[in-house]
């Protein structure tokens, strides 16, 4: 099975060469492109950028392994990353992260057991400010907590947990008893 | 608490600012209009210079100097705008890039003129979505006003900027990995010499600079070098002018991004600008200063300057939050300024939990091509997991630094010296967080968010 572009891509893809002096100087981009109407990057999707561009597959395959937007496996129709670097684990990513596994029922580097959502674990985003955050597909959520996070999986579509099964807040600090 | 000019982020708060009209209404494209029209790249060239700027990309080379390194006769030179924001805790070229684009577009046409290049590429990392779309309407936008094309500003010098996404890897955040990774290839730092303004991009003299430095530059048009190196409040000796954006995260009321000059210190942007420490009862443990590669700083800890003519006299005996912050300031109290935005920790914080929280992320954006570095950094996880899991030895606090200290100095780009010098400040400033997770591990129960957690189920818990 072959991979191509859709013709309206393909302009796109001419259009992008144009802006370097050199052909293979538009791989990312036109990675990007592919992966966009792929959902991932396929060994076939290598061998069409490597065609198209001038490349060996190799190459291609070498700068596909390289970055980590590129899926190098089907994912589900939505990704959900969530931040864990320091920024935002002062501010509770952890704990979004438990309550996105609980509720999605898999792991990070997982998908949902309803195949809606990939989970993934990201690296610092440049949202450090308005941490808790996550990016859903294209969008940055920022300044989270549990219940942002529910009515973010809700909209997608997500079944809620039962109560039993939900995370629990922590038990009362010390101070306070 | 002190209120400075808005100057660089004067737009910041003005509705739809990244629309030409609203941004040329409020003063956009003055300055690259009189740059192209009524001055010498050579003219443009010093008052740079004279503005004292330091990259604000981190390693806070000054760009006046760094333009200056340009071979004279080149045939072609390019412009490339690092955009890639990764270091962790960074938040402030999306700022821009986001709420005013036309500032980042307008500092682009006047370095092109100065430098002598007719085209910029932005290398914006993939995730800046929103980023992305704003830079591409904005230059779409500019080349329809005239303002890029053929004839800019109807001089015959030809303009174009084009947006290249990045893919995910913070190493291309380095100047030279950046340099491949916009030719197509894997993001690898290349060995230097040469420096990019020799051979850069496809192999021509290119001038790498951060977003802010060149959104910078039409204000340093604007007012004159000189006066835009005064706003600093540091002496002039140290050569470290203007205004810049400073960025708070972590455990402080009002978290976010905010301008003022060169030289406030970590108190100021600590307890004025970040709203003080988030919970009234748990003080400041430590922070760092500037992006996560910059030495954590401990706030009882104090200036060691007796001698009269050490430039850093003046704050002998102070705390390290009330020294002015730039770049040699922050240099010789042990740390650096890097990117200017500080990371906040309270008291909750276990300094070795925090320390494993970033060399993971080292760890897993080492490109792999040294050894001291990729094998240096997955070694320091290791251990700090075995900390963590209580089965290791006071020994293994020093193994720590004797990792850390073989990664210094030996390898190809300062991914490796940015992952060391942090871990060996942890251990320095904090041992005893490292002594007592020997004792009683850290594993599952040590977690980073034990200030916050139980706000963050606030509206469930209703
Ligand atoms: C590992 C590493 C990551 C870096 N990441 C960035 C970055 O995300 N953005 C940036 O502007 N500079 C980054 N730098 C610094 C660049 O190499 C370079 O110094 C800078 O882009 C020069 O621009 P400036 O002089 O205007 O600061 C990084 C450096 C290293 C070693
Ligand atoms: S120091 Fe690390 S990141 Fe830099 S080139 Fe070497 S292995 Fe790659
Ligand atoms: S640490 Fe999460 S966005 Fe920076």
């Amino acid at each position: 099975m072959t991979f191509s572009l859709s013709q309206e891509m393909e302009a796109v893809v001419d259009e992008l060469i144009a802006r370097y002096p050199t052909k293979m100087a538009a791989c990312i981009p036109v990675l990007h492109l592919c992966q966009e109407q792929r959902g991932w990057v396929s060994p076939e999707v290598i061998d069409f950028v490597a065609g198209r561009l001038e490349m060996s597959s190799s190459q291609v395959k070498g700068v596909v392994t390289f970055y980590t937007m590129y899926h190098q496996h089907e994912v589900a129709p939505n990704v959900i990353w969530v931040c864990r670097t320091l920024s935002c684990d002062l501010r509770g990513a952890k704990t979004i992260q438990e309550h996105l596994e609980r509720r999605l029922g898999c792991h990070v580097g997982g998908t949902s057991r309803d195949g809606k959502v990939t989970l993934l674990k990201a690296e610092c985003l440049a949202a450090c400010g308005n941490a808790p955050m996550v990016q859903l597909n294209d969008e940055f959520h920022e300044h989270l907590d549990v219940a942002k996070v529910d009515a973010l999986l809700d909209e997608l579509g997500v079944a809620p947990l039962p109560a039993e099964l939900r995370l629990q807040p922590p038990a009362h600090e010390e101070e306070e008893e | 608490m002190a209120s400075y000019d808005a100057i660089l982020s004067n737009r910041f708060s003005i509705d739809e600012a990244w629309t030409l009209p609203v941004a040329e209404r409020h003063g956009a494209y003055r300055v690259a209009r009189k740059a192209l029209t009524a001055m010498t790249p050579d003219q443009i060239k010093e008052e740079v210079k004279a503005a004292n700027i330091r990259g604000r990309g981190g390693a806070g080379f000054p760009a006046g100097i760094k333009w200056g390194f340009l071979p004279k006769d080149a045939e072609t030179t390019y412009l490339v705008i690092n955009a890639d924001e990764g270091e962790p805790g960074t938040f402030k070229d999306r700022q821009i890039m986001e709420k005013d684009p036309h500032r980042l577009v307008e500092g682009c046409i006047a370095t092109m003129w100065a430098i002598g290049a007719h085209v910029t590429y932005i290398y914006v990392r993939c995730e800046l979505v929103k980023s992305i779309r704003r830079l591409e309407s904005a230059i779409a936008e500019a080349r329809k006003k005239g303002y890029l094309g053929r004839r800019p500003f109807g001089k015959d010098y030809p303009l174009e900027i084009h947006v290249h996404p990045g893919a995910g890897a913070y190493i291309c955040g380095e100047e030279t990995a950046l340099l491949n990774s916009l030719e197509g290839k894997r993001g690898e730092p290349r060995l230097k010499p040469p420096f990019p303004a020799i051979k850069g991009a496809f192999g021509q003299p290119t001038i790498v600079n951060n977003v802010e430095t060149i959104a910078s530059v039409p204000d340093i048009l604007e007012r004159g070098g000189k006066a835009w190196s005064d706003i600093t409040l540091l002496p002039e000796s140290f050569r470290d002018g203007g205004t810049r954006l400073y960025g708070i995260s972590g455990h402080v009321k009002t978290p976010g991004v905010f301008e003022a000059p060169v030289g406030i210190t970590l108190r100021e942007l600590i307890y004025d600008f970040g709203g003080g420490m988030l919970h009234d009862d748990r003080p400041l443990k430590g922070v760092i200063p500037g992006g996560s590669s910059t030495p954590v700083l401990h706030p009882d800890h104090k200036v060691n300057a007796p001698k009269a003519d050490d430039p850093m006299h003046p704050w002998h005996g102070k705390s390290h939050l009330d020294v002015p912050m730039g770049v040699d300031t922050m240099r010789s109290i042990g740390t650096m300024l890097g990117t200017c935005c500080a990371i906040v920790m309270d008291t909750s914080v276990n300094m070795a939990e925090a320390a494993r929280n970033l060399m993971k992320f080292y760890h897993h954006e080492s490109c792999g091509q040294c050894t001291p570095c990729r094998e240096g950094s997955g070694w320091l996880v290791d251990v700090l997991d075995q900390i963590g899991k209580g089965s290791a030895t006071r020994a293994d606090v020093d193994l720590l630094v004797d990792i850390s200290n073989n990664m210094m100095g030996n390898t190809i780009c300062a991914l490796a010296d940015g992952t060391a010098m942090p871990m060996l400040a942890f251990i320095r400033k904090y041992p005893q967080d490292f002594y007592d997770a020997v004792e009683s591990g850290m594993g599952e129960n040590t977690r980073l968010d034990d200030a916050v957690r139980a706000t963050l189920f606030a509206e469930a818990a209703e």
